[in-house]
């Protein structure tokens, strides 16, 4: 096999002999676009931290003098929004995970010569704006509409208003926890079906026959097979549907009401209409560190190391 | 054949198959996967429906949220709320021109990563990855706090969308690209060095050629994460520069006009031909050789 046969996979081969003494010209290609990351991604993130530990205001001024105590203060005050999100974003992640598991096998295993047009379905969200779409679900879910005639009727909504914590409050469905879980799971939907699908489709399916054979009964055959090849699919998916819901704000600004307040419309308010910079700044490096220690671990956890 | 079934040890510690049932309680139960993933396209096309039909809609307030009455209004007035055909213009522009810088450098590092081993390789697959990883409000906030330090240097405006847009498209483009030079037949090259074609010829007669779905591909991601982005964006906008998701956000605070949705409607059916000619292509492509 040749060198070029190897490209492209991060295996440790040896250089690719065709490029002679060339070693400059990756880093030559790659100058511009890291400049550009390490400008306007690394650098701005220094900035964030350097910020959070500030004080003084936007008029006079800040100058640095360490003080951690913002980040004491700004979690003492806005734990239960970082807690809110980190539990809804979970919420929709497991719903997403649910119903975009069928959606992502039919594709794969039984649509035949309609594969294409089901995966030009999948992204045909993302072909109109995401505001405008999370505006629908205000149509959607309006006490008019026939939704909620539904839900009153087959007293679903009550069920929903029961518990300790309940999915909806008040006698309506939009404004509700259940209607920001249900944009969220939505609109990050696309992002769990696609790589699902990658690894589903990845699959030889005389490994599913082979499983079929095995084990009979099919949902042992998809627990014992089929489940199993697929779960680089689902950890993708999981990370891709999580980390934007956790951060999401349009969601609960949306379709929720004071009380779904995410963290991520307490830093967009922090920043740009209190402009408290040094506490909106924690909260965002807060926000970053969490999801990043989170994910390490889910990763870590899942043994999958094909993301990168 | 019938001794090998007999002989399986198994097959008589299993309880007997369950009895075929008949009619269409067996039909569900033997497509439920298909049922389900069907309800589950309705859940995820609805949205996109209810944009285009409520850009026909007469609505009696401020709000477009009731159906009211067909009306074709919006479509033959679609600049009547003002601001909101210059937000849609500046969207595009800006939509444009990262779309062009961030296809060049994204393309030039996937490149880069695809065919070359270098020191440094996995760092850089790692910063390339950050970007996808890391919430749109980290990135905006962070990008707020650079460029409020630097406002002797820059002021917040459509320049600093720019930036802020080539920043998160780089990555996709990088990755899409990736992929599709991974997935190139190394023979084809080889081939064409076979036939004393210079390097420089190969990468324009066949590397290049090769590897444009896979960029224009990259460069259609860009531009809708670009048009679309509302987070981002929200962070480094100043009053004068507003996009056209930052004029949705305005408008679902102020009333809604139908003519928001000819503008979804449009993106929708720009997007549709797009694609639909893309396919055509690739279609044509197989036909051709087969």
């Amino acid at each position: 096999m040749s060198a070029l046969g190897t490209v492209g996979q991060d295996v440790a081969a040896p250089p690719p002999p065709r490029r002679r003494g060339r070693k400059v010209v990756p880093y030559v290609l790659l100058l511009p676009g890291l400049l550009w990351l390490v400008l306007f991604f690394i650098v701005p993130m220094i900035f964030l931290f350097s910020q959070s530990l500030q004080q003084g205001s936007l008029d006079q001024g800040y100058t640095m003098t360490w003080h951690w105590q913002t980040y004491v203060d700004a979690f003492q005050l806005y734990w239960p929004q970082f807690l809110r999100s980190f539990i809804y974003a979970l919420i929709a992640t497991a719903l997403a995970l649910l119903i975009g598991y069928p959606v992502a096998y039919t594709i794969a295993f039984k649509s035949g010569r309609w594969k294409n047009f089901l995966l030009v379905l999948v992204i045909a969200p993302f072909f109109t704006s995401f505001l405008l779409r999370t505006l629908s679900w205000q149509t959607i879910l309006s006490s008019n509409g026939r939704v909620y005639s539904f839900f009153v009727k087959t007293h679903l909504l009550n069920l929903l208003q029961a518990g300790p914590y309940p999915l909806v409050t008040g006698n309506q469905l939009l404004n509700t926890p259940l209607a920001v879980i249900t944009g969220l799971t939505y609109n990050f939907m696309p992002f769990m079906v696609l790589p699902l699908f990658a690894s589903l489709d990845r699959i030889d399916i005389r490994l599913l026959e082979a499983g079929a054979d095995l084990y009979g009964r099919p949902w042992t055959a998809f627990r014992k097979v089929t489940w199993p090849l697929s779960l680089p699919g689902v950890v993708a998916g999981t990370l891709l549907t999580f980390i934007p819901a956790a951060g999401d704000y349009i969601n609960s600004k949306l379709l929720g009401n004071p009380n779904t307040t995410m963290i991520g419309q307490v830093i967009d308010g922090q920043f740009l209409r209190v402009t408290d910079y040094p506490t909106a700044a924690a909260l965002s490096f807060t926000l970053m560190a969490a999801i990043l220690v989170l994910v390490s671990i889910y990763v870590w956890r899942a043994g999958t190391e094909e993301l990168v | 054949m019938a001794t090998v079934t007999e002989t399986r040890p198994a097959a008589p510690a299993r309880p007997a198959p369950r009895p075929p049932r008949k009619g269409p309680l067996r039909w569900v139960r033997e497509h439920i996967v298909q049922i389900v993933a069907f309800f589950v396209f309705v859940y995820m096309l609805l949205p996109n429906l209810l944009v285009v039909v409520f850009s026909f809609n007469q609505p009696k307030g401020k709000y477009n949220y009731e159906w009211e009455h067909f009306s074709l209004n919006a479509w033959l007035h679609p600049c009547a709320p003002p601001g909101m055909c210059s937000a849609v213009k500046l969207s595009l522009e800006i939509g444009i021109l990262a779309t062009i810088l961030a296809t060049v450098l994204g393309t030039l590092m996937a490149f880069a990563l695809a065919r070359y081993r270098f020191a440094g390789r996995a760092a850089t697959n790692l910063l390339i990855f950050m970007p996808m990883a890391t919430p749109e409000v980290v990135m905006g906030s962070s990008l707020l706090t650079l460029f409020v330090a630097m406002s002797n240097i820059i002021s917040l405006g459509a320049t600093t969308i720019f930036i802020a847009h080539v920043m998160f498209c780089v990555s996709f483009v990088v990755v899409t690209v990736k992929a599709r030079i991974a997935g190139l037949d190394p023979r084809l090259e080889q081939a064409a060095m076979d036939l004393y074609a210079t390097e420089r010829q190969t990468f324009m007669r066949i590397t290049l050629p090769l590897v444009a779905p896979g960029i224009a591909a990259g460069a259609l991601l860009a531009f809708s994460l670009s048009f679309d982005d509302f987070i981002i964006t929200n962070f480094n906008s100043s009053a004068t520069s507003q996009t056209f998701p930052l004029f949705v956000w305005g408008a679902a605070q102020k009333g809604t006009p139908p003519q928001m949705n000819v503008v979804g409607t449009a993106m929708f059916l720009v997007s549709f031909i797009i694609v639909g000619i893309a396919q055509l292509i690739a279609w044509r492509r197989r036909k051709a050789k087969a």
